[in-house]
């Protein structure tokens, strides 16, 4: 086994028991830790998929923007759900283990059966500069930043609207 | 980064997807319900990557597609989060079960 496969199988185990103790737990701030602990595996992979600016994103967005939010979230709703108590739902386990299984084994099936079309071809050394005047190139994916940017303001409007509290107002 | 087969990263992005279903579909609390979806995301954001390395590591269509599921995730996850608190604020409750009706 090379090092990067040994690297591969660490931070898969990671990412898949920090996953499992984010679904599982009972406490819901540690479901939210471990769930950063998820992201950064992710992040190391991307590492090793030769993205590391996608894993840098990883970290800023995910761990510093919506894990935090996540964390706050859990944080001013802490009250009603004490960590007392089931935080499933026992009816809906047997169901969900086995839509979940379900999807898992399709999935294997159709992986296993599909012949990829691999390239061999190395990432480009510029590859960034060229995703940044991509991005910003109107005969490339200018219509997606566009989309992306205008999404984002709808939704940071959009979440204001909601969250207001109007009562108070 | 040739040592390991693209199949293993789908595998992967496969297990993580299937663990975010089971707590999308059994989490009572709807912020657990919300970490669910986000797990489901980041699945997705992993095939995204993996394919654009191995398929066409030369274009940047997989990364650009990657980084718009990335945004559309922080999006989701704020209006999720406000929805949220703005029925925990109206029900004291954020167990998704018990916001059954459809109108306050």
């Amino acid at each position: 086994m090379t090092f990067p496969q040994l690297i591969f199988w660490v931070t898969a185990a990671v990412i898949l028991a920090s996953a499992l103790q984010v679904v599982t737990t009972r406490n819901i701030v540690h479901a939210a830790l471990w769930l950063i602990v998820t992201f950064f595996g992710v992040a190391v992979l991307f590492v090793l998929l030769d993205a590391g600016f996608l894993a840098a994103v990883q970290v800023v967005v995910y761990i510093g923007a919506i894990a935090i939010l996540i964390i706050f979230a859990v944080m001013l709703t802490r009250r009603v759900m004490q960590d007392t108590g089931s935080q499933t739902n026992r009816h809906l386990i047997a169901p969900a283990v086995l839509i979940g299984g379900v999807l898992f084994v399709a999935l294997l099936f159709v992986f296993s059966r599909t012949r990829w079309p691999l390239s061999s071809a190395a990432v480009p050394p510029d590859s960034l500069q060229i995703l940044g005047l991509e991005l910003t190139s109107p005969d490339f994916y200018m219509t997606a930043l566009v989309t992306v940017g205008v999404l984002l303001a709808a939704a940071m409007v959009g979440s204001i609207a909601i969250a207001r509290d109007e009562e108070k107002d | 980064m040739t040592d390991i087969p693209l199949d293993w990263y789908l595998w992967l992005s496969a297990a993580l997807f299937c663990i975010g279903v089971y707590g999308v579909l059994a989490r009572k609390n709807a912020v657990a319900i919300l970490m669910g979806v986000e797990l489901m995301l980041n699945a997705v954001i992993v095939n995204l990557v993996a394919f654009w390395r191995y398929l066409t590591p030369t274009g940047s269509a997989g990364m650009v597609w990657a980084l718009v599921v990335l945004a559309v995730a922080a999006a989701e996850a704020a209006v999720g989060l406000a929805l949220i608190i703005s029925i925990y604020r109206r029900r004291q409750s954020v167990v998704a079960e018990e916001v059954n009706m459809m109108k306050f």
